[in-house]
């Protein structure tokens, strides 16, 4: 077979392959050109690259610490796990690398009015934060459902200035809410730049997104070689996929065997998840073609996940061209699963993750338990503060 | 030749604005939609474009959306659609008509067996419209082999590069986006329109017939709309009406009807 060059996709039409492209109404085609000529123009610039890298340390707290999990690596087997702490960025989650690049875009495209949409709310806040920094003005969309149970990140959206508008329409969840942000978008298109918070979406977002949060993964490489630590597996979670984009980009065309997991929600059997690339199939959603859950008529299917960040019917197209290809192997951990490496983790290493984060966790511990001295490196992409009251709830109690 | 454009041409000659509206399909029943598309025509209407629901309906406002909505909470599929195009033309074969919706239930079912299907029930067109022509290669060719046209947009965003690969790939007549918005929203002003419609003119040397969407509400948007396009669309006010009324059906069908018949009346009156 062939070698494929990962890094020269996607091609200059946005498509991997089969995925990615366009398919957006008439009045985007312009606005979403337009972002693809001032990002190559601005955001490669080496004058924004220094900016961004400057924001990136002193602001955002980059690079973030690989740390070694020797207590819960010992008990599990011979494995190392290392955690790629993206839970320890300003905001507690990997959203703001993008966040911060694509307001510092929208900056210097002249625009002044940010819109966003939040599914947990880390996008959500993490735009709202680097709005705040930028003197941009900010509307965050998010699904009624999802305000209602990460009511502490909307309050923090609200502290931070930004308008929380909630979306009543459909499943009332993250599709939807994206669904509300391109209807903005398309009306406002002037002075508004619409800051799409994971790898899905329209081309160039898909591309724009993964190149700033392939940070993580350059870190990652630079960190384990000065460690003399060679990583053997990478693992990430996966709801539209912008953590696990960032830690595998830079390495897939290394010799390193890398895992997405996906929310398998109360089982694949049920039917009740949040796993297109297990159980989906190709379709068109949100701007792109990837896998979606859909039914027979290809209406999209509504999704579960106890972690409103996976609870997502599509996936980045990236990710299903990886799928196809076979350089990603992609599984899934149940609501169960993951409560259970949310536990773990917090109680043997004094590190709360989110419950997006737990699923790639259950994942690693799986592999931990049933292989042999493999270094595993897993992106603990958020901390899991804002899942308090889930967990709490669950537990019979009130916080 | 097909029904859109024979009725073009035929237009062309009387010098009359092509009336097209839109529905959504099952809106609030497949058999109202069936009722009511025949009302349409009785009332004047040239065109009818048939919405397809969709779970996410990403260009539309509120108003479709809620139609849709309607529309999906009774499990309405593009297979049922297609059965009421088939009921219409039991009674109606010179009417055409224009599925118009989103590119995945379409893709779902299939592009050919999808072109196939909807030639032998009767449909004349599609619009889809999160496609714009740079995706539409696969589609397009299914659809144009079977004689069906391919309707495209152009918004008061495209450029003149994106506009000639949209004439280009245009067949039937091509759907001016008259606003940059969602359905549903009101046209402030007509001069920047006829300018962009004049520029299509010019840009396709006349090979197109170009229509105006979005935003008309009533009678004096429609008639000056029709000065200088060849269609005017009109969505939204329908679906209104439809979610207005739907208690009562009589009322409904006695409401829209009336609404039609005034707007045909004041685009006859050039």
């Amino acid at each position: 077979m062939k070698k494929i060059n990962y890094k020269l996709f996607p091609d200059r039409d946005g498509h991997f392959a089969k995925y990615g492209g366009q398919y957006v109404s008439e009045t985007l085609m312009y606005p979403l050109s337009e972002l693809h000529k001032a990002y190559m123009k601005i955001a490669k610039s080496a004058s924004f690259q220094k900016e961004l890298k400057g924001e990136l340390k002193n602001y955002v707290g980059r690079p973030t610490p690989i740390y070694h999990a020797s207590r819960i690596s010992k008990e599990l087997g011979n494995c190392n796990i290392y955690l790629k702490r993206e839970d320890l960025n300003h905001t507690g989650a990997h959203k703001i690398n993008n966040a911060m690049g694509q307001a510092m875009l929208a900056k210097a495209m002249g625009k002044t009015r940010i819109i966003a949409e939040t599914g947990a709310g880390q996008h959500g806040v993490a735009t709202a934060t680097a709005c705040a920094r930028y003197n941009l003005k900010c509307v965050v969309y998010m699904g009624s459902e999802d305000i209602q149970r990460q009511k502490i990140n909307v309050y923090r959206m609200k502290l931070l200035g930004a308008e929380v508008v909630a979306v009543n329409s459909g499943s009332k969840t993250l599709k939807d809410a994206l669904n509300e942000a391109l209807r903005d978008w398309v009306t406002n298109v002037d002075d508004t730049h619409y800051i799409i918070g994971s790898v899905a979406g329209p081309h160039p977002y898909p591309m724009i997104v993964r190149d700033f949060q392939s940070i993580i993964g350059h870190e990652s490489k630079q960190q384990m070689k000065k460690i003399n630590k060679k990583a053997h597996i990478l693992v990430a979670c996966v709801g539209g996929g912008s953590n696990a984009i960032g830690l595998f980009h830079p390495y897939l065309n290394d010799n390193v065997e890398i895992i997405g997991v996906e929310a398998g929600g109360y089982g694949l059997s049920t039917g009740k998840h949040a796993a297109p690339l297990n159980k989906g199939k190709p379709g068109i959603l949100h701007g792109n073609r990837t896998y979606i859950m859909e039914d027979k008529n290809g209406q999209i299917e509504s999704t579960h996940s106890i972690s409103a960040g996976l609870d997502y019917p599509g996936v980045g197209p990236e990710h299903s061209w990886l799928k196809d290809n076979k350089r990603v192997k992609y599984v899934t951990v149940t609501d169960k699963e993951a409560l259970e490496a949310f536990y773990y983790l917090t109680e043997k290493e004094g590190i709360i993750p989110a419950l997006e984060t737990a699923h790639a966790l259950a994942y690693a511990f799986k592999i931990a338990k049933s292989k042999s001295k493999k270094n595993i490196l897993v992106n603990l992409s958020g901390r899991g503060d804002k899942d308090i009251d889930t967990i709490a709830s669950l537990q019979g109690m009130e916080v | 030749m097909n029904r859109i454009n024979q009725l073009f041409l035929q237009q062309k000659k009387s010098k009359r604005t092509v009336f097209i509206t839109y529905l959504v399909c099952g809106d609030p029943d497949l058999k109202s939609t069936l009722k009511i598309m025949n009302l349409m025509v009785e009332s004047g209407v040239d065109l009818i474009e048939l919405g397809v629901p969709f779970t996410d309906p990403i260009a539309d406002g509120p108003t479709i959306q809620k139609g849709v909505e309607r529309a999906l909470k009774k499990n309405v599929s593009l297979s049922d659609v297609l059965k009421v195009v088939e009921a219409f033309r039991e009674s109606n074969q010179k009417t055409p008509l224009v599925l118009m919706g989103y590119m995945n239930p379409i893709e779902c079912m299939g592009f050919n067996k999808f072109s196939i299907q909807a030639k032998s029930k009767g449909v004349d067109g599609v619009l889809l419209v999160d496609s714009p022509p740079e995706e539409s290669e696969e589609i397009n060719s299914a659809l144009i082999k079977n004689n069906l046209c391919q309707i495209f947009l152009a918004s008061p965003t495209t450029e003149d590069k994106r506009l000639k690969k949209i004439i280009k790939y245009s067949t039937g007549y091509l759907y001016y986006v008259s606003i940059k918005g969602i359905t549903g929203s009101s046209i402030i002003d007509f001069k920047p329109i006829k300018k962009s419609v004049d520029h299509i003119r010019k840009l396709s040397k006349g090979s197109i017939p170009v229509t105006v969407g979005f935003g008309i509400k009533n009678g004096i948007t429609a008639k000056n709309i029709g000065k200088f396009s060849d269609g005017i669309i009109i969505g939204s006010s329908i679906v209104e009406l439809i979610e207005q009324y739907m208690g009562n059906k009589a009322v409904m069908y006695k409401k829209i009807k009336s609404f039609l018949m005034s707007i045909n009346k004041s685009i006859g009156e050039k």
